[in-house]
């Protein structure tokens, strides 16, 4: 998330979930929590019911909005509008948090005379290639003012590498870390020491150019982009300034209606620089939650599942890239100076030590050669495109269906059929294990090459492992039951995999073979693990993922630990060295283990404080609230008695608070750095953003893709130009992926008038890979539908609870019409544009089956992550069916009862429905 | 962090122990055929024939349990639904879309002991200004989406209960409305009695069945699971004489908070019923819901009924023995 990581260090949920009880008011935008996260929503409800004021900007009225106290209607697509307006009300109101921003922003930096903002280029920034349509940071002068390219090539080859051609979308794309890089304002040193301007007034810094940059979403502006009311959004911005400062906070929460869009990253930093503003960083009831899918979608990121980056967020080597022959100089681009990625060869180096072992030695690199280069841009919508083109050979899918939920899934359909061979791992035959003998729109099974493997996988039930959800928080699962038949869980299918390659490859001396043989892979359990009754387990083979854990957690390699006879645990991050005598799998996680048989993300104790430090373990550090340094005032002293978290204890010379200190411990705030100090050293008493090099909150951040401040684009598919630079309608730098399967529709059409978003209903889950063989989930939700409003209904004849069809130039589906005033049509510009709302939840396989949204989402993305943009894009409806045979469904209803009766029970204590249904 | 669990500490005895001299006699008679390993046709057949004439010790009386329902928390999840169905082991009815908003499971029914419902009110008006939820006022247009999770009332006086011929309803010992489902035989007078349509009888089975108020998990000290499962505790569970406390103050707070129409429904016994042990907050009149505004218990006809059809009765007799004698010719 390298929108919140070039705000404020890093790409992660700000507080925890829990912490929503104790906002004041909560900003509910691109996020629907309570349809989709509605385990977590009782939080906000608690708050709610202790007289917070909740808040929904949304294109559709949902079931979220139903609860809220406020809810305004904006089309899909105008947020950074929304949110332009909001920081322009704050400035021009006077609104913003002083004392906070003074301090903690970097808003008195003094930037670069060479930058040129949107506003002096009409929609664009400096150092814009035409050629590639990507911004050259460098040449755009988007660093700090002593950052000048004279003094960079002074500095010798400190530059990084080019942003290739976007035009081509498979150049590699990202490798930095956690966003909270900033490769292009080199020289670092800079950074520490940039010229500031207190009093705000300097015309080039920071404050005085975000002035300049927002001037122009008024709040007349954003009700003519996003179609609300002036008075709506002025009320918002209202109860949003009332419920900040040093009494109260407000906490911002987003989800995928956010970052599904090609300029998500943008709108987050939109939502990031507010906080700022507001003073809501870092501080109880504050933050900006980013709502993570249910599992382990955080935890994916960490550990990296990402091609573009090794566990803990550090950048994946490229096989290009000069910088990444060898480790020295892989630390020299990737460490920084000051802050806490001053410590990045400890990381790499104790990376490296956990993965090869005793093979990695400082002779050899610590094996850093061995680390798999990257050589294209491996993100999902560039392979497949790249696959739906005949260029990959064979892929595993484990618990991941692209052909029933990939954007523009017809297309990733069409790279499954173009592949040699397929590995599914899931529970159920989904569209992507098949999409050769079910997709209504494929030619006839014996045309198709592809041979698919399915590997039947356990639940998480009938495994152990770990999650890590939405805050961070690393919990434990246990297993209660083996799984049955041939089910396996993932760990097991990839360990023995591994295992088997490791067999195959064994004895050869080929340097390339070397990284795997080297490979530590011993997670054996010492001996055949219980099942909680007692009983041994009857699967073979499986890892011990505690094993696994402990070496995330990391290791002091030169000190046995008396009590195992293995090398010590580490207690965190801060004992990890860059002398090989350390190991480490992911040095975010570190801490997680940190003594024999202490678990911590198995801890379950409730205890007085309300933050319970001791329900699992939250990386970093099982520190819950980020920045928490903030929720103090320079001095140390709490903003308020109120807002209390953690503070300076003049006494103790220590931080002490409710939460752990996410700050050295013994720092006093009014610690200066000496000049010429690095790491953590260079930060000063009161900079909480400890993972930025000068340990600020940025309000202007040079490190991401497409400009250092947000800027309103249009979607790439959208009816309307963009009223705020009629110049640049869609992001300049977004990607395309051109091809007769991803045909898009550039710019105001009349073939497709009619707006489009994909939304989440709490009844299933994702594109139905678990849900839709659920038959109690599915009497729920059984059919695909699509929400329209009357107004839309009455032009296209469409009925309500009749069919319709949707178009878009990359596919069509039918669907049941749900025609409600949940859905008005938005006057944009003073026209009347209509919006439809489709659940993304159907497709061809199971035991209910429906038109896939996603049939006719579009592959376009963001230059930062390689997001899509299935939140807003452009269709076209009619009333009517479409020809062609109905689909069937894949799977047979579920028997019932689902389960066999309990032994040794009689029949009138059995489960009550089955007196009378049983057998 | 209060926990949100309620539950209850008093265990119940869950093995019933003859009671009275003659069923512990009888018990004693049959035990070896019940319990001993060599049974042959005769035993058993005696063990048949004596073992319904043993009664088991009723269970010690409970503090009353019900739920309170408040609506306003509501957001529709149905996590309630789907949990009802997997603790009883309920089929599902069918993939059938509505189009009736959210919901498709349509009712309550013998398989569907939870029901989520959907109110969508939003007013013609072409407008995305909408007023804080609950209020409702002259000026602005009523835009809303209420939904309710609705179940079993378990009435004090249920007129299930009264209608049953056959003993299978039965107030339980947290006097909770049980149908013994083993017992129904089907005649179907509690469906008929029913002001809520709570209970319809099984096409599988063809006994009646209904929310148990999950008497089997409050034997063991559980609380239902429904409520278990409820994220935003709009479903609460407990003794019923505290969640009445606490739904009084939810509504104070709610009058106080700019929602003045907000009530409680069936908390407190009317002209024509009684109190429920199962009671909501509700923000609109009941019959909004699908409740009746005014439930009215069928056994308040009764008396008239019985009078009317033993005057009538006596009235018939006496023109016939005025015939049969007097008009004698």
């Amino acid at each position: 998330m390298p929108g919140l990581g070039a705000s404020f260090g890093r790409g992660a949920a700000t507080n925890y979930q829990q912490d929503m009880a104790n906002s004041d008011c909560i900003l509910f935008m691109g996020s629907n929590m309570a349809e989709a996260q509605p385990v977590g929503f009782r939080w906000p409800m608690e708050g709610k019911l202790k007289g917070a004021t909740l808040i929904h900007v949304d294109p559709r009225f949902t079931r979220m909005s139903a609860v809220c106290d406020l809810y305004v209607g904006i089309r899909s697509g105008s947020d950074i509008a929304f949110l332009g307006g909001l920081v322009n009300y704050v400035l021009t109101n006077d609104r913003w948090f002083h004392e906070y921003v003074l301090a903690y922003t970097n808003a008195s930096t003094i930037i670069d005379e060479g930058f040129r903002d949107t506003e002096d280029l009409a929609g664009m920034f400096s150092g814009f290639d035409q050629q590639h349509d990507s911004y050259d940071s460098k040449k755009g002068h988007w660093g700090y003012e002593e950052s000048r390219p004279g003094n960079a090539e002074q500095d010798g080859s400190k530059h990084t590498p080019e942003v290739e051609s976007a035009k081509d979308p498979h150049v590699p794309q990202g490798y930095s870390r956690m966003g909270s890089s900033e490769p292009y304002t080199s020289p670092y040193e800079d950074i520490i020491n940039a010229p500031r301007d207190p009093t705000l007034q300097h015309p080039r810094c920071v404050m005085q150019i975000l002035r300049r940059h927002f001037a122009r979403y008024t709040p007349e502006a954003v009700s003519q982009v996003c179609g609300c009311k002036p008075e709506e959004f002025i009320r918002v911005a209202e109860l949003l300034c009332t419920n900040s400062g040093r009494e109260r906070t407000t906490c911002i929460a987003y989800a995928l209606g956010w970052t599904q869009h090609t300029t998500g990253v943008q709108i987050i930093r939109t939502a990031g620089i507010l906080q700022l503003l507001l003073g809501n960083m870092g501080r109880p009831g504050g933050g900006i939650m980013a709502l993570r899918g249910h599992s382990t979608i955080q935890g994916a990121t960490d550990i990296a599942t990402l091609y573009d980056s090794l566990p803990g967020y550090l950048p994946q080597p490229a096989v290009h890239d000069p910088e990444h022959e060898d480790l020295s100089w892989y630390i020299e681009y990737g460490r920084m100076p000051t802050g806490y990625w001053a410590n990045f060869s400890k990381f790499i180096v104790s990376l490296l030590k956990a993965w090869y072992g005793d093979a990695a030695t400082p002779d050899n690199d610590f094996g850093f050669s061995w680390v798999p280069r990257v050589d294209g841009d491996y993100s999902q919508l560039a392979y497949f495109d790249r696959m739906s083109k005949g260029g990959v050979k064979g892929y595993f899918l484990a618990g991941q269906n692209p052909g029933g939920g990939g954007p523009n899934a017809g297309l990733h359909r069409a790279g499954l059929r173009n592949l040699e061979w397929l590995v599914v791992l899931d529970w159920f035959e989904t569209e992507s294990a098949v999409f050769w003998k079910n997709d209504p729109n494929a030619p006839p099974p014996s045309e198709i090459g592809t041979e698919v493997f399915f590997i039947p996988a356990a639940a998480a039930q009938e495994k152990e492992g770990s999650l890590t959800q939405t805050q961070r928080l690393i919990q434990w699962h246990k297993k209660a039951i083996d799984p049955s038949g041939d089910c396996r869980s993932d760990a097991w299918f990839f360990y023995n995999l591994g295992k088997r390659l490791k067999q195959l490859y064994a004895g050869s001396t080929d340097p390339r073979d070397q990284g795997l043989l080297n490979l530590t892979w011993d997670y054996d359990f010492d001996e055949q693990p219980r099942l909680p009754d007692g009983t041994l387990s009857r699967i073979e083979g499986e890892p011990d993922l505690e094993k696994v854990l402990m070496e995330i957690n990391g290791h002091r390699l030169n000190e046995i630990d008396p009590r195992t006879g293995e090398p010590h645990l580490v207690s965190g991050y801060s004992e990890l060295k860059d002398d090989g005598t350390t190991a480490c799998g992911c040095w975010v996680y570190s801490g997680v283990f940190p003594e024999p048989g202490r678990n911590r993300a198995d801890e379950r104790k409730l205890s007085d404080n309300p933050i319970q430090p001791e329900w699992g373990f939250a990386w970093p550090n099982n520190v819950r609230v980020l920045y928490n340094r903030a929720s103090a005032d320079p001095e140390g002293r709490p903003w308020s008695e109120r807002k209390k978290l953690v503070w300076w204890d003049s006494e103790k010379r220590s931080w002490v608070g409710l939460d752990k200190p996410d700050f050295e411990l013994t720092k006093p705030p009014d610690y200066q750095p000496p000049l010429g100090a690095t790491g953590m050293d260079a930060i000063a008493g009161t900079h909480p953003f400890i993972t930025k090099a000068d340990g600020l909150g940025w309000l202007y951040s040079p490190g991401i893709k497409d400009g250092p401040l947000p800027t309103h684009y249009e979607p790439v598919e959208s009816p309307f130009g963009n009223l705020l630079y009629p110049k640049h309608s869609t992001n300049p730098t977004v990607r395309l992926f051109p091809g007769p399967l991803n045909h898009i529709a550039h710019m105001p059409t009349a073939e497709y008038p009619v707006v489009a978003t994909t939304f989440r209903l709490t009844e299933h889950y994702l594109s139905g890979p678990m849900s839709r063989f659920n038959s109690w989930l599915n009497e729920l939700q059984p059919e695909m539908f699509a929400e329209l409003s009357f107004e839309l209904a009455a032009e296209r004849g469409i009925v309500h609870g009749g069919w319709m069809t949707i178009h878009t130039p990359r596919g069509q589906i039918e669907a049941r019409a749900m025609v409600t005033r949940r859905l008005r049509p938005f006057v944009v510009e003073g026209r009347v544009v209509h919006q439809i709302g489709l659940p993304f939840h159907w497709a061809f396989a199971g035991e209910v089956v429906g038109g896939n949204a996603n049939d006719l989402t579009a592959l376009v993305a963001d230059p930062n992550v390689s997001m899509h943009e299935s939140k807003a894009f452009t269709c076209q409806v009619q009333a009517g069916r479409l020809e062609g045979q109905a689909l069937h469904p894949t799977a047979p209803t579920a028997h019932w009862p689902t389960l066999d009766p309990i032994p040794d029970t009689p029949a009138s204590a059995q489960p009550e429905g089955r007196i009378g249904h049983g057998k | 962090m209060a926990s949100r669990e309620h539950e209850l500490s008093a265990l119940p005895q869950t093995s019933d122990p003859p009671r009275g001299r003659l069923s512990q006699l009888l018990a004693r008679l049959i035990s070896p055929y019940l319990h001993g390993e060599p049974r042959g046709p005769v035993p058993e057949v005696l063990g048949r024939l004596i073992y319904p004439f043993v009664r088991g010790e009723a269970p010690k009386p409970q503090q009353a349990t019900g739920f309170y329902t408040d609506t306003t928390v509501c957001i529709g999840c149905k996590a309630c639904e789907v949990a009802c169905k997997q603790w009883n082991q309920l089929p599902s009815d069918g993939f059938n879309w509505s189009g009736n908003s959210y919901d498709n499971t349509n009712e309550l029914s013998a398989t569907t002991w939870r029901h989520v419902k959907f109110i969508e009110q939003f007013s013609e008006q072409t407008s995305n200004v909408l007023a804080p939820m609950g209020t409702v006022s002259d000026e602005s247009p009523l835009n809303r989406w209420l939904m309710m999770s609705d179940h079993c009332k378990h009435c004090l006086a249920a007129p299930c209960h009264q209608a049953c011929p056959t003993g299978a309803i039965i107030q339980n010992e947290f006097e909770n409305v049980y149908i013994q489902a083993d017992i129904c035989n089907g005649c179907s007078s509690c469906i008929a009695a029913c002001p809520f349509g709570v209970i319809t009888r099984s096409e599988m089975g063809g006994h009646s069945h209904k929310c148990t108020l999950c008497y089997d998990r409050q034997r063991d000290g559980l609380e239902p699971a429904c409520a278990k499962a409820c994220p935003t505790q709009s479903i609460h569970f407990g003794p019923v004489e505290e969640l009445r406390e606490q739904a009084s103050k939810r509504v104070d707070q709610l009058h106080e908070r700019g929602v003045p129409q907000a009530y409680l429904y069936g908390d407190v016994p009317s002209e024509t019923y009684s109190a429920m042990h199962s009671f909501y907050l509700l923000v609109d009149r009941p019959s909004v819901y699908g409740l009746p505004d005014a439930p009215f218990n069928p056994w308040l006809h009764m008396m008239g009924d019985y009078v009317r059809s033993v005057a009538g009765g006596l009235v018939a007799i006496a023109v016939l023995l005025v015939v049969v004698f007097l008009l004698k010719p």
